[in-house]
């Protein structure tokens, strides 16, 4: 039901201001602390009119925290993250919708029951495998006495060790496997027309030509869509990267915010912390900014 | 070109079977539609030829070789789908190409032959535009196009013609007709529309619920139809159709209430036929005519060449197609004749054509 009358137009855009003012708000606020120097940040209450110390409190947040190559290890990570799960989602869903073979539904619900068990829930087992990808194997040759085998027939003892702790390989992996990408592909695939399968498969397109040629280029709009989400997730990641960085090398921009954040006791240096809040949201700001023009694009040309 | 010769196929998903031992031998060149309601399996039918249904047993062969286990891509037909199925992010051309980009034909070589495809069908002027900005009649070209560039032994087309509007559908029919003279492909037509198959087909298959009921020319399917469905189904309006019992001096119709007198030369007393006649074969004559059958006018539907005149005779429904200037009023008597030969007969039991009465009418000697 579409009302237009002057009262109720004036009354939604009230309640749209509203909600805009109490969005914006705290982005305002963040910006005009960090615009303050040390004393006027710590008056009680707070002035709410912009300091001249910006410029100074973004330099000196960025050399505290070594924001440069931290940036540069959450852009790795979360690039690699939303770039991993464009794949492995496209192809899960592609295999669940497209093929029958036994044991389709077995998978399917496998990867259903992962959107239960996030990785805050399997972090210990899921931090046991980075450290050594091997042990799962290792594991099943002691269980079988397979590596007493070996040892008594070769003499060698069966060690297999591969640590991903400290690397980007180990920052992305695990956050690549979760279901979510999967069940909006598979979604979208459900509405793909079979006809322009069958048109495919007359055209003499085997199944990975139909993949590449005809599923991706349509779903591009899932893409950017299921990419700009996954970015921003991974880029917010905190327990993740922290567990398993134990090397600053590898540290992200999220994690050594903490850095600056005054410890009790310390000197109140809110205006640092504000100015480090906001160099690291801006990536992924201008990521939504992006990604936003090819929703649009994706919404203009409507297919099918 | 190519021949295709069906054998005792059938198909049955899970416990139901919707195609019943199909035998069908199509020749080189031919154009053949399968004309049947919806449901009745002609789509199912024209798909496992295209190897996109799995064939549950028989065998199809296309040029003498079975393609029962061939991949659709390796069976040398294409096909046109109800919806176009066109490709929404490619061009018209790339739309047209792409089988032979996926065969690996050089860039080159496809531009021309697109090219050619284009001349034949007028798409030349809009190579570069996506299916979303063409209309449905050039959707339609497209995706024949498509299906010409691949030059194959077989065309398959599945409803082609259901989506466009009425002016369009009868240019396309043309179309297609004169495409396939050019070509000269061996073409499968399916399609619900009678008359789209009476004016395309060289040879046309009647199917109903999974079985082929009559293969024939259309002429013949419309002079000789081999059942009760097929006398029915082909034709618009539809075939008048009366309950009847042979007795001694010829037809007793509706249950006594009608006679006819028609020789009844070979049929024994007593037997249940179905008689036909098609409503172009009855004449309006004045009521109280001798011979004529008399009847009270429901309806009357004007075609502008002709009138449809819905009759009632005894609570049956009987139509009665006349290009005659007569306009007889709802209401009033009208006298139904109709010649002998006219007449089809089918069995009350199993709806089969019984030609005893034709066959066996003496031919006056010289």
């Amino acid at each position: 039901m579409v009302e237009r009358t002057p009262i109720l137009n004036f009354l939604t855009h009230v309640i749209l201001f509203l909600g805009f003012v109490f969005c914006v708000a705290p982005f305002v606020i963040v910006v005009i602390a960090a615009s303050h120097n040390l004393k006027d940040v710590n008056d009680v209450p707070m002035s709410l009119l912009p300091g001249s110390d910006f410029w100074i409190n973004i330099k000196t947040a960025w050399t505290t925290a070594d924001l440069g190559p931290k940036l540069f290890n959450s852009f790795i990570m979360s690039a690699g993250v939303a770039a991993g799960k464009v794949i492995i989602s496209a192809l899960t869903a592609f295999s669940i919708v497209y093929f029958r073979y036994p044991g389709r539904m077995l998978i399917f619900w496998l990867v259903f029951i992962t959107l239960m068990l996030p990785l805050e829930v399997r972090i210990v087992p899921t931090y046991a495998v980075v450290a050594n990808v091997l042990s799962p194997y290792q594991t099943i040759l002691d269980l079988t006495g397979l590596s007493w085998l070996i040892e008594k027939i070769s003499g060698v003892q069966v060690s297999l060790s591969l640590g991903l702790l400290n690397s980007y390989t180990g920052l992305i992996l695990p956050l690549i496997a979760t279901a979510t990408g999967t069940f909006l592909y598979r979604q979208f695939f459900l509405t793909v027309p079979d006809e322009l399968t069958e048109a495919a498969r007359m055209d003499g397109a085997g199944a990975v030509r139909f993949f590449i040629d005809i599923l991706l280029p349509l779903s591009r709009n899932n893409m950017a869509a299921l990419g700009t989400i996954m970015f921003l997730w991974a880029w917010n990641q905190y327990l993740w990267p922290l567990l398993i960085t134990t090397d600053q090398s590898h540290a992200t921009a999220v994690t050594e915010l903490k850095q600056l954040i005054p410890n009790v006791g310390g000197i109140p240096e809110w205006n640092i912390a504000m100015a480090g809040t906001l160099i690291v949201m801006l990536p992924p700001l201008v990521v939504v900014v992006l990604m936003q023009r090819w929703f649009v694009r994706g919404l203009i040309a409507t297919e099918k | 070109m190519a021949s295709i010769t069906i054998r005792d196929v059938y198909k049955s998903y899970a416990k139901m079977q919707v195609v019943h031992g199909v035998n069908l031998d199509i020749t080189s060149g031919e154009f053949v539609v399968i004309l049947g309601p919806s449901g009745c399996g002609k789509s199912t039918l024209l798909r496992m030829i295209a190897g996109l249904e799995e064939i549950s047993g028989g065998t199809i062969a296309i040029d003498g070789t079975v393609v029962n286990k061939l991949e659709p891509r390796e069976r040398g037909c294409a096909m046109v789908f109800q919806n176009y199925a066109l490709y929404p992010h490619m061009s018209v051309a790339q739309n047209i190409g792409y089988s032979l980009k996926v065969a690996g034909v050089p860039t080159a070589e496809r531009t021309q032959r697109i090219q050619a495809v284009a001349r034949i069908l007028e798409l030349e002027q809009l190579l570069d535009r996506k299916p979303m900005a063409l209309s449905g009649g050039q959707r339609q070209r497209v995706a024949m196009g498509r299906a010409m560039i691949r030059e194959p032994k077989v065309f398959l087309f599945d409803e082609p013609l259901s989506n466009l509007d009425a002016k369009l559908r009868v240019q396309m029919r043309s179309e297609i007709r004169k495409l396939h003279r050019r070509l000269n492909a061996t073409s499968v037509f399916v399609t619900h529309d009678q008359v789209e198959a009476m004016t395309l087909a060289d040879r046309l298959v009647v199917m109903n619920g999974g079985r082929v009921e009559q293969v024939g020319t259309p002429g013949e399917i419309y002079s000789l139809p081999a059942s009760r469905f097929v006398a029915t189904f082909v034709g618009a309006p539809a075939m008048n159709m009366l309950e009847g019992k042979v007795v001694l001096d010829g037809l007793s119709l509706l249950g006594g209430s009608r006679r006819l007198a028609v020789s009844r030369a070979g049929l024994p007393v007593g037997t249940k036929v179905a008689v036909g006649i098609r409503p172009e074969a009855v004449r309006l004559v004045a009521p109280g005519t001798p011979g004529a059958l008399n009847a009270t006018v429901d309806l009357v539907e004007e075609l502008g060449a002709g009138r449809v005149v819905y009759v009632d005779l005894d609570g049956a429904a009987f139509s009665v197609m006349t290009s005659e200037a007569v306009h007889p009023a709802p209401g009033s008597a009208v006298g139904l004749q109709f010649s002998e030969a006219d007449l089809h007969f089918f069995s009350s039991e199993t709806g089969s054509r019984l030609d005893v009465f034709k066959a066996s009418v003496p031919v006056p000697a010289l």
